[in-house]
């Protein structure tokens, strides 16, 4: 083993400290990068960091940072992100990103340090109950008592964190248990008596699906994030393309089927497309994929379940089966591998829809795309942000990795950046967490070093997280931010417009600093456009700059809002278009 | 939205610290009933069995179903209302116990198959067990001056036959 010969490092035939089996369980996890900020509790972990090289640790400068970083690294790639907190309030600080992962589902595991084991319960310097303040927020958490134990529970962490519904795991490791000496064993295989998620569906029930399917008149899918994390975008094409049918996705879901195919919709839900929510209210046969009606996306669920239809669920998680809706046909398992069983099916039995009632049905789709719900008044003097986000997506020809933070410039850009491939939209859907974006960025731009990386926000969000500045330019990191600066809290204010008779209480930005001057604090590239005919140019040019963090400071204009909008509690074919008002 | 109904589940889980307060947190993060919970280890020291009263409509207690299986501490769920089922519960009640209302109190213990199982000056107290309802029918026909203290263990419940909840 020429690591354990590394400097510093026991000898593999000696026992090894906890600290150095922890390193030693991330790199047979082949763990690329760990996102962290060090700390008492974790002095030990530190240390055997700084004696090794197979994984890259990057320093941010707030905990939140880390934790999103490493779930936009994760949402990215596909793999399980790694975040390295202390103890007290590295891991208070930590929380926030570890919700955000939790509600979206986004696997990950993160090592907490932790008072040493004489001290807990004492009111330690910096102890806090991590395992406990975290369990909500976790799929599941360990406290080690034991340097015996440090290797299984790493394996068990990664294990829990990438199978069945992906989720956030904890490991609170406390310090003594990082000094006290071990073999080091990595278990091979794990096996939890109380974990065994599904993963073949039930044939009866994909064979049902199917014929319900490919009798309906006026069938729809709508997919979620869970085609994403389960990869299963290929399969669902497969399938839509060889039924020919009409397609949504929430906001979790953007990019899992190519937003340029006909079949396309757009997203649906309180700022989907008119075409996308009509067709949701009205189809008769619903196929839900990886996504869980959720009360942005459904809305009203009275009023969705007014137009009777008969609803098919797959989805890996049985507790998100009949959850807010009532399903008729549930199919628990792998999205992937019940999507592969039915396009299987549907090659073998010959399945097919009826192409007249299938005409008929596009034909209505079509009559309803003639409202042209996207369309916006276009201005000369003062920048729409709509027309931003289309620029952008003109100039990065559709290839970017656009993260977002929260609020109106999200909606925006999950509307007017059409997403043809998965993975390239990486936002914040479950907890709607305002901070996300440049971390977000972060992460992907470290794994994905020559791509081309977008962070679209706004003026609000950005400030959650601006101390990440200094990271990007430590790693030099090449992201290009996107900020939409209308001087507003702008999806707070626009309901304050619509709902609180334009009482905008406490939602002006004032008091912004210089946006260009702080980027060039930070040692980057800053742009500030006040302009419609410099947006294109700007752009173009901040993605020449290859190797240069650049901020470009959009100043838009102040009153424009995200059409179309679902009012809260209101059903999905309630829209308020920009023409009703 | 159907009615409410007393729903009795049973759990096995990993005894292990921390696997309670997974339980109690799902409930009250998900605002689920809770009328009352026990839980002991098996005769497997490494399980504990869990009872846990709940009360809400049929798709309510489907999620908590659905819930509980998705705790990785959890290793299997049955709701005994699935079936038959046996539930018992155990109650020790301290009873004003002087003078005439001496023999009067035995006979109320007896009627309710009780047993005395401490026996002072001005009191009694007494052991019940049975269902819930049994025991709510005790305290309700004593005189409400006349408790000194009550304490219940909550219910636990058995499947009958060869309904059987084991790893």
């Amino acid at each position: 083993m020429k690591f354990a010969m590394e400097p510093g490092m026991a000898n593999s035939s000696k026992q090894l400290t906890g600290a150095e089996i922890l390193i030693r369980c991330l790199h047979e996890e082949n763990v690329e990068f760990v996102f962290g900020y060090p700390g008492g509790a974790v002095l030990h972990i530190y240390d055997a960091i700084f004696h090794q090289d197979k994984f890259k640790h990057i320093l941010v400068r707030h905990e939140q940072a880390a934790l999103h970083a490493a779930d936009a690294y994760s949402r990215s790639t596909g793999k399980v992100g790694v975040a390295l907190v202390t103890s007290g309030p590295g891991a208070t600080n930590a929380v926030t990103g570890i919700a955000t992962a939790y509600m979206d589902s986004i696997p990950m595991v993160i090592i907490s340090g932790q008072v040493p084991t004489y001290a807990i319960g004492e009111d330690a310097f910096q102890e806090c109950d991590t395992v406990g303040i975290t369990r909500p927020c976790v799929k599941h958490n360990f406290l080690v008592k034991d340097v015996k134990d440090i290797a299984s529970t790493m394996k068990k962490a990664f294990y829990v964190a990438a199978s069945g519904r992906p989720g956030p795991v904890l490991v609170d490791i406390p310090k003594d248990i990082t000094a006290h000496l071990c073999d080091f064993d990595y278990p091979e295989t794990v096996h939890l008596r109380s974990y065994n998620p599904v993963t073949k569906g039930h044939l009866g029930q994909i064979k049902k699906a199917l014929k319900l399917l490919t009798e309906a008149k006026r069938p729809m899918v709508y997919s979620g994030g869970g085609v994403i994390l389960g990869d299963a975008s290929e399969h669902l094409n497969k399938l839509i393309q060889s039924l020919g049918l009409p397609i949504t996705s929430t906001l979790m879901g953007l990019g899992c089927f190519p937003a340029s195919d006909p079949k396309f919709l757009g997203m649906l839900g309180m700022h989907g497309t008119y075409e996308a929510n009509m067709a949701m209210q009205d189809c008769d046969v619903l196929l839900a994929v990886g996504a869980r009606f959720d009360d942005r996306v459904i809305g009203n669920t009275a009023h969705f379940l007014s137009n009777p239809r008969t609803i098919i669920h797959i989805d890996i998680d049985p507790s998100s089966i009949s959850k807010r809706v009532k399903i008729d046909v549930p199919i628990v398992g792998d999205v992937k591998s019940v999507l592969a069983d039915m396009n299987e099916l549907i090659a073998t039995e010959n399945l097919k829809q009826n192409k007249v009632e299938l005409a008929s049905w596009f034909k209505q789709i079509d009559a309803w795309r003639t409202k042209k719900c996207m369309n916006y008044a276009q201005s000369s003097e003062l920048i729409k942000p709509q027309y931003v986000i289309q620029k952008l997506h003109e100039v990065t020809k559709g290839e970017a990795f656009v993260t977002s933070d929260v609020g109106q410039h999200q909606m925006w850009a999950a509307q007017y950046y059409k997403f043809e491939q998965p993975r390239r939209w990486i936002n914040s859907g479950g907890l709607g967490t305002m901070g996300v974006g440049l971390p977000y960025a972060m992460g992907v731009q470290l794994a994905f070093p020559d791509a081309q990386v977008a962070c679209v926000t706004g003026e609000g969000s950005i400030q959650m997280n601006i101390q990440e500045l200094s990271t990007c330019a430590q790693y030099q990191l090449p992201i290009k931010v996107i900020m939409l600066n209308n001087r507003y809290l702008g999806m707070v204010r626009q309901w304050q417009e619509f709902f609180y008779e334009n009482r905008y209480s406490e939602s002006y930005m004032d008091s912004l600093p210089d946006f260009v001057k702080l980027a060039e604090a930070y040692g980057h590239v800053g742009m500030q456009i006040t302009k419609p005919g410099d947006v294109e140019g700007a752009l173009k040019e901040a993605f020449a700059m290859k190797s240069r963090f650049v901020f470009l400071d959009f100043i838009t204009d102040q009153k424009e809002n995200v059409f179309p909008m679902i009012q809260n509690g209101k059903g999905l074919s309630e829209m308020i278009l920009a023409e009703d008002l | 939205m159907t009615t409410s109904t007393r729903h009795i589940i049973s759990l096995l889980m990993e005894n292990e610290s921390g696997a309670l307060s997974r339980v109690a947190g799902l409930f009250s993060a998900r605002g689920y009933n809770i009328e009352s919970l026990t839980v002991a280890p098996t005769e497997d020291p490494t399980l504990s069995r869990m009872t846990i009263v709940t009360s809400g409509s049929d798709e309510v207690i489907e999620q908590i179903i659905k819930q509980l299986n998705k705790l990785i501490d959890v290793v299997k769920v049955l709701d005994l209302n699935d079936g038959k089922f046996i539930e018992r519960e155990l109650m020790l009640v301290k009873v004003k116990a002087t003078g005439t209302f001496r023999e009067e109190m035995k006979r109320m213990c007896d009627i309710f198959r009780g047993r005395i199982i401490d026996v002072a000056d001005g009191s009694f107290t007494i052991e019940l067990t049975g269902s819930g309802t049994k025991l709510d029918a005790f305290i309700e026909s004593l005189d409400k001056s006349a408790i000194l203290e009550t304490v219940r263990t909550g219910a636990s419940g058995i499947g009958r036959g060869d309904r059987i909840l084991k790893v």
